[in-house]
């Protein structure tokens, strides 16, 4: 199958297309100046069919429901959880990030146990301080807070009243959407019954138990994961079966191997995705779950455990998984995945950058430092924390570098002596401070001679640290500079 | 126990009414039904009891179309594609046959299908790792620093130690004396310094300058000069070279004495194809390897691993200029704070947290296709040796393994 064979893909869908379905009435309902326009945010995916009143009348039946098969994402969209904290999974358009960005970033879920004791005592950690321990779990990168999403209820007791006893205890804790994890019916319908409006997710039907959990799922209105380790044949049968069956909201996990059978996991993912976006299988076109809590299984060292867990997950993210299930609460092990999960859900197309231009700290006077960066958001946000938290008064200028931090602005010239000297100019800093000393990050050394040409001698320039967290040291021993003969 | 079986007696009589209440209810949507509900869902407690009679109630819906019985057969067949380019295969190192004296040499690329997709086509060659050695020395993370500092300072032994303690595939001998700004050695000084590393080893080294591209191109020079014939691998031949009026000498210089050259862009698959073109006048295509710049992971990785499965797509799908191996310099993951900084006790020890950053940002690339991964931390080393072998082959996972995860203890 050559690459023009391909189902069209999401990518290909034109504005026109989407616009000659639409009521055409112009009526502004939907918040946009026309339907052409709602229509470009329709094939964007920026905003959705429901906006439109106009749709919902009986004469525009037809027409809708082609738009919603022009607009349906390959891989569905499923809903787990209710209200604010509920959670998107799916809804994938494309294999690759460049093609399109990527829609919902995977959730992920932390497990606890329904043998764990409600509160913890000598060392053994309780269900409701792990919870907490789950939801207060963040990281501030670039202004924003990273953090879990989910819990993964795990029935180790394979009891049903223990299993309702402790979702029971969980709903009442947490607003956080749930997955009930158990193989046996009986125990799902326990922890069902506590939790089922809340919309959990049913993990998971497999070969032996998929009729009764079909039931639940359809008895309880909630999604329903499939689970067929290392077996993509059979994942593909349940969802056929299932779907006659009446379930339509499907989760597949198809097993996640993080040692021996690791190629085969981001293979069948790989694998799965593919034949679901480019072969347009819909027994396949459900999101995907990942679980590197697989990791502890083995027993062993904690820390090689929650290492491998780490980047499993890492690895997942990159290769199609919807949702992840963890077990390591460890910071050091999260973050990366945290870091990564943010990433490579921005738009692929555009830099995170901020606002170029002068930025002032603290109160400084016609003396206080004037130091420059680059308007990549992460550059930008790491010096103005190391700033900040040094309670420095001084001027910052944020050269604008189209987003790219100042290694690469400085290999790409993006940075440059000219782009400097205009920034100076334009920030009207020779007004603000008497001195003419500018301070330039230690990674564009290289640049300093150049820029004091293209200041026409009026400046000198400083090389600063090669990291922002070595300014206060800097300014300590540098500032104010010393008379020079 | 007897209280048990009261229990389960009660639970067999009321669970299938309430359920069936339940499965109609679930398609109304009056709210204070629904508190009735939860309301007899407490009395309830607790529910054991077979689930085949509230089962009963929802099979009996008669309009229902008939379930199916039992597991409906879907074949499962991976589409699988043919792709009308493949990426050159370069070769680095020289056996003493082949008129250098390596005693191992090292093939990547070739690949014909998207990195690791198993199931279509494995790559003819796995990917390799290159452990970084300084010839002075310079501050590295503690973490990092623990391993190497006896032999900081003495680069033929730090790659000894590459070589054998670290399972290094490739050495590179960073040769940061001969930047201006730091100690600006002559080319001859650092000439020697590769010597020695090649006399110490015998696995195929890389060359890396100080990033001036004067300087750099008069290094190469010489390097390439003393190091004839062993193929060693140049980084990096820049298109600042070229607006130096350097490029065409050094790139001369490496074809002449039969090394291959890294052609070095940050993130702009225009610009790399540019930089190949001026490099084909004068070096043989496959003598070039492509770095497209590895920002670390928090630090922009996403750029580098988009712009990476950018180039691999478009090589397979025949642009020749992209047709060859990469590299990432993925020691630059310790440019991440994150990577080495002390932070708040929740996210220590950093000693974990430093290789793992490595790590992840390594796999990211691993998967996005990259050939040759320049590494510095031996447990991140260790796990990349370990899953560049998982990847050899699939058809190694055993259900059975994992079949039972809900449950395990940990």
């Amino acid at each position: 199958m050559s690459e023009r064979e391909i189902k069209r893909g999401a990518t290909e869908l034109s504005p026109i297309e989407v616009y000659m379905l639409l009521p055409k009435t112009n009526c502004r309902k939907c918040g946009e100046e026309n339907c052409m326009a709602f229509a470009v945010k329709l094939v964007n995916r920026e905003t959705s069919l429901n906006k439109c009143p106009e749709l919902e009348k009986e004469e525009y039946g037809d027409a809708r429901r082609k738009l919603e098969e022009l607009l349906a994402p390959p891989i569905k969209e499923i809903t787990i959880g209710t209200g604010d904290r509920a959670v998107k999974v799916g809804g994938k358009l494309v294999l690759y990030r460049h093609e399109f960005t990527y829609h919902n970033p995977t959730p992920i879920a932390i497990d606890v146990t329904d043998e764990m004791p409600l509160k913890g005592s000598d060392g053994e950690e309780g269900l409701l301080d792990r919870i907490r321990r789950i939801e207060g779990f963040s990281y501030n990168y670039i202004g924003r807070s990273l953090g879990l999403d989910m819990i993964a209820i795990r029935s180790t007791s394979n009891d049903p009243s223990a299993f309702k006893f402790a979702v029971e205890n969980i709903v009442k804790a947490t607003e956080l959407p749930l997955i009930l994890c158990s193989f046996d019916p009986n125990v799902m319908e326990a922890g069902l019954v506590a939790a089922y409006k809340r919309r959990p997710l049913i993990y998971a039907a497999t070969r032996d138990n998929w009729r009764e959990m079909a039931e639940l799922a359809l008895m309880y209105k909630c999604p329903l994961a499939v689970f067929a380790p290392g077996d993509p044949e059979l994942i593909r049968s349940l969802s056929k079966t299932l779907i006659d069956y009446g379930v339509q909201d499907l989760m597949l996990d198809p097993g996640t191997f993080t040692d021996e059978g690791l190629s085969d996991t981001i293979n069948i993912f790989t694998m799965i995705r593919r034949n679901a976006i480019k072969g347009g299988d819909k027994l396949l076109g459900f999101p995907l779950i990942g679980a590197p809590i697989t990791a502890w299984i083995n027993g062993g060292d904690p820390k090689e455990a929650a290492f491998k867990e780490s980047y499993v997950a890492a690895m997942l993210l990159s290769r199609y998984c919807d949702l992840l299930i963890m077990h390591s609460l460890e910071g050091w092990a999260q973050l990366p995945v945290l870091i990564w999960r943010f990433n490579i859900y921005t738009d692929p197309r555009k830099p995170v950058s901020v606002e170029p231009g002068l930025r002032v700290f603290g109160s400084p006077d016609e003396n206080s430092p004037v130091m420059l960066t680059t308007n990549y958001a992460l550059t930008y946000f790491t010096v103005e924390s190391d700033i900040k938290k040094a309670n420095i008064d001084c001027y910052l200028i944020v050269v604008d570098t189209e987003g790219i931090s100042v290694e690469s602005a400085v290999a790409g010239r993006y940075l440059t002596a000219d782009k400097i000297a205009e920034a100076i100019k334009e920030t009207g800093i020779e007004k603000k401070v008497n001195h003419r000393y500018l301070i330039i990050p230690g990674l564009a050394a290289r640049l300093s001679g150049e820029t004091e040409e293209a200041l026409g001698g009026d400046w000198r320039v400083l090389v600063g640290p090669k990291d922002s967290s070595g300014i206060p040291e800097f300014l300590k021993s540098k500032w104010p500079p010393k008379e020079e003969e | 126990m007897e209280k048990k079986d009261e229990e389960k007696g009660k639970t067999i009589k009321i669970g299938p009414k309430l359920l069936e209440l339940l499965s109609e209810l679930g398609e109304m949507e009056l709210e204070d039904v629904e508190i009735e509900v939860e309301e007899l869902e407490i009395q309830l407690q607790p529910m054991t009891g077979a689930p085949a009679q509230p089962l009963k109630a929802a099979v009996a819906k008669p309009e229902a179309p008939a379930k199916p019985a039992e597991i409906l057969k879907a074949p499962f067949k991976p589409l699988i594609e043919e792709y009308p380019g493949r990426i050159r295969e370069v070769k680095l190192g020289a056996t003493k046959g082949e008129g250098g004296s390596r005693g191992k040499t090292v093939i990547v690329g070739g690949e014909n299908s998207p990195s690791y997709y198993l199931f279509e086509r494995a790559p003819p060659h796995p990917p390799v790792i290159s452990v970084d050695v300084f010839d002075i020395p310079i501050s590295l993370p503690k973490t990092v620093k623990n391993y190497v500092k006896e032999v900081m300072g003495d680069p033929a032994e730090w790659a000894r130690m590459a070589v054998e303690k670290f399972r290094a595939d490739l050495v590179t001998v960073e040769l940061m004396s001969t930047d201006p700004l730091i100690k600006d050695a002559p080319p001859k000084e650092a000439a020697k310094t590769v010597e020695e590393v090649l006399q110490a080893v015998d696995v195929p080294i890389i060359v890396g300058g100080c990033g001036d591209p004067r300087k750099d191109a008069e290094v190469f020079i010489k390097v390439a000069e003393v190091a004839h014939g062993e193929r060693v691998l140049l980084s990096s031949l820049t298109l600042d070279m070229d607006e130096a009026k350097v490029l065409e000498k050094v790139a001369r210089a490496a074809s002449e004495h039969g090394h291959a050259v890294l052609a070095f862009t940050a993130l702009d698959l225009n610009r790399a194809k540019e930089l190949n073109r001026k490099l084909y006048s004068y070096v043989p295509a496959d003598s070039i390897i492509m770095d497209l710049t590895t920002a670390a992971l928090g630090y922009g990785l996403e750029y580098t691993f988009s712009i990476h499965e950018r180039a691999r797509m478009a090589a397979l799908m025949g642009d020749e200029e992209l047709q060859h191996p990469t590299l990432s310099g993925t020691t630059n993951a310790w440019a991440a704070r994150e990577a080495w900084m002390k932070l708040p006790p929740e996210w220590e020890p950093r000693e974990l947290r430093g290789p793992l950053w490595e790590t992840v940002t390594a796999l990211s690339l691993f998967l996005a296709g990259v050939d040759i991964f320049m590494m510095m931390h031996p447990y991140a080393i260790r796990t990349m040796k370990r899953i560049i072998e998982e990847f050899s082959s699939m058809g190694k996972a055993k259900p059975e393994k994992i079949s039972d995860w809900v449950s395990m203890k940990i």
